[in-house]
């Protein structure tokens, strides 16, 4: 068997043990922080119920944020090492950072209705998360474009570095860019900022942030990043094998030919 | 290993490129009929009154200049390995990154020329100021900018199956912050924003260059091999 088709080895059957107490927790946890957005936080006077979305929706980016961060660190540890593992983890990353990225968009678009009075404006933060999202999903059309499986492993995980900047520019883009109407929440927002709020204003505001916080942009990610890992592990497995069988009938045929 | 030093390399690879475009001028002909017909069909479908023109042109302008540039890279590694250009090069004695930088800098010079010859038709077309000395600032970095992600991406793509119809899809997404940028400041420039706009949108603009200048340094001897 050619080098090319050596993967990682195939995980256990059973979940390991960190992983089934991630998934108790992340199953405990999520309906209690939709409990204590929904009905512990104090209602925003200004804005109302929808405020709420707030508690899912800025911390679903730092969920991406990670999600795509650990696609970079995986990028460089296979440019570096070659291990198709590593690729494996970066493919998680993807899918799950851009499933979180977009809760995050359509959780604001919600969101901005009532509050900027449009789903959507070319705002710079508005902007770059999008572009963020573009370029991950362009991420997956280049992955599927390409046949020869080290190649896509390597070319991906330049693209995936090379993206990461996207995510940055989205992190600071309020607080270089003075004419965002998107609100700072922590932090001096911009000038013109519209439909921000104190924390310390309505009371469990900063308990909810602080419940939901962890749950959104650490628990959920990595549990769903592990579960995508094993998959992505089990998918390179089978290509493996299937590339096997198809070696195997090949020369099954040749050497009927030859006789 | 490293006979040549790097800046010596840099220039040298730059200038074969350039010496191989003066000499077939393929790509430049081939930008730059793209770009006017791009113009042409822009200026057509947005039949626009004085003032909506003059909103319209930057980004008329640079919208034009990204598409061109990946019709440009896309043929032009093409070429190069149709031509065995690119197995000397992976032969040749020089660092990686000055292989990188020569042919950005190639490319970028190819982009801001094919810019600068369209300059004269958005004059005509969309009634531009006849010498908008502000634009020329923003010109050079911006094709700097389009040329470090393109040169880095249009490596990877040509290794691909689906080749050309690849690079504009993971092109465009990356180039997006840069062409905001270029765009807004372009704007400015034409004095359709405020002048503090321009600065602030021109040093982003630097930045982000840096950024990818940076990153294709890195990246570009792993989209190499093959």
């Amino acid at each position: 068997m050619s080098e090319a088709l050596e993967v990682c080895s195939l995980p256990q059957e059973r979940q390991p043990r960190a992983l089934r107490l991630l998934n108790l927790l992340t199953l405990a946890a999520l309906p209690l922080g939709l409990y204590v957005a929904l009905f512990h936080a104090g209602t925003d006077a200004a804005q109302g119920h929808v405020q709420r979305l707030f508690y899912l929706h800025m911390p679903a980016f730092f969920g991406a944020a990670l999600a795509f961060g650990g696609t970079l660190l995986a990028g460089i540890a296979y440019l570096r090492k070659r291990e198709t593992c590593y690729d494996s983890f970066a493919v998680a990353g993807v899918e799950v950072g851009l499933t979180l990225a977009l809760v995050n968009l359509v959780s604001g678009s919600i969101w901005a209705r009532p509050i900027w009075n449009t789903w959507w404006t070319w705002d710079p933060r508005l902007t770059s998360a999008a572009v963020m999202c573009l370029t991950y999903a362009a991420l997956l059309v280049l992955r599927s474009g390409i046949d020869n499986l080290q190649q896509r492993r390597r070319l991906s995980s330049i693209y995936g570095i090379l993206a990461f900047v996207t995510v940055i520019l989205t992190l600071v883009i309020i607080r270089i860019r003075p004419d965002t109407i998107h609100p700072a929440v922590i932090g001096p927002s911009a000038a013109n900022a519209q439909g921000g709020f104190e924390l310390a204003a309505t009371p469990g505001v900063t308990a909810a942030l602080l419940v939901n916080f962890p749950i959104w942009s650490l628990l959920l990610p990595l549990t769903l990043l592990w579960h995508r890992y094993r998959l992505q592990l089990r998918v390179e497995v089978l290509e493996q094998r299937k590339a096997q069988v198809l070696n195997a009938s090949l020369r099954a045929r040749q050497g009927s030919e030859d006789a | 290993m490293n006979n040549t030093g790097f800046l010596r390399a840099t220039l040298v690879i730059a200038g074969k490129d350039l010496r191989a475009e003066l000499r077939s001028r393929e790509l430049l002909a081939l930008m730059l009929l793209f770009a006017l017909l791009a113009l042409l069909v822009f200026s057509l479908a947005l039949e626009l009154e004085r003032l909506g023109r003059q909103a319209a042109v930057s980004g008329v302008m640079w919208v034009t200049l990204v598409f061109a540039g990946i019709l440009g890279h896309n043929r032009g590694v093409a070429l190069e390995r149709e031509h065995g250009g690119h197995d000397a090069l992976l032969l040749a004695p020089v660092p990686r990154g000055a292989i990188y930088c020569g042919k950005l800098l190639a490319n970028a010079l190819l982009t801001l020329l094919v810019a600068l010859l369209l300059l004269p038709a958005l004059t005509i077309l969309f009634n531009l100021p006849t010498f908008p000395a502000a634009l020329l600032l923003v010109l050079p970095p911006g094709c700097l900018g389009l040329a470090a992600v393109g040169t880095l991406l249009a490596t990877m793509t040509v290794q691909t199956r689906a080749r050309d119809s690849l690079l504009p899809i993971v092109l465009l997404p990356v180039a997006l912050p840069l062409l905001i940028a270029a765009l807004r400041a372009g704007n400015a420039a034409l004095g359709n924003a405020p002048a503090a706009d321009f600065h602030a949108w021109l040093q982003i603009l630097l930045i982000v260059d840096l950024i990818y200048l940076a990153a294709g340094l890195l990246l570009y001897e792993y989209a190499l091999e093959s």
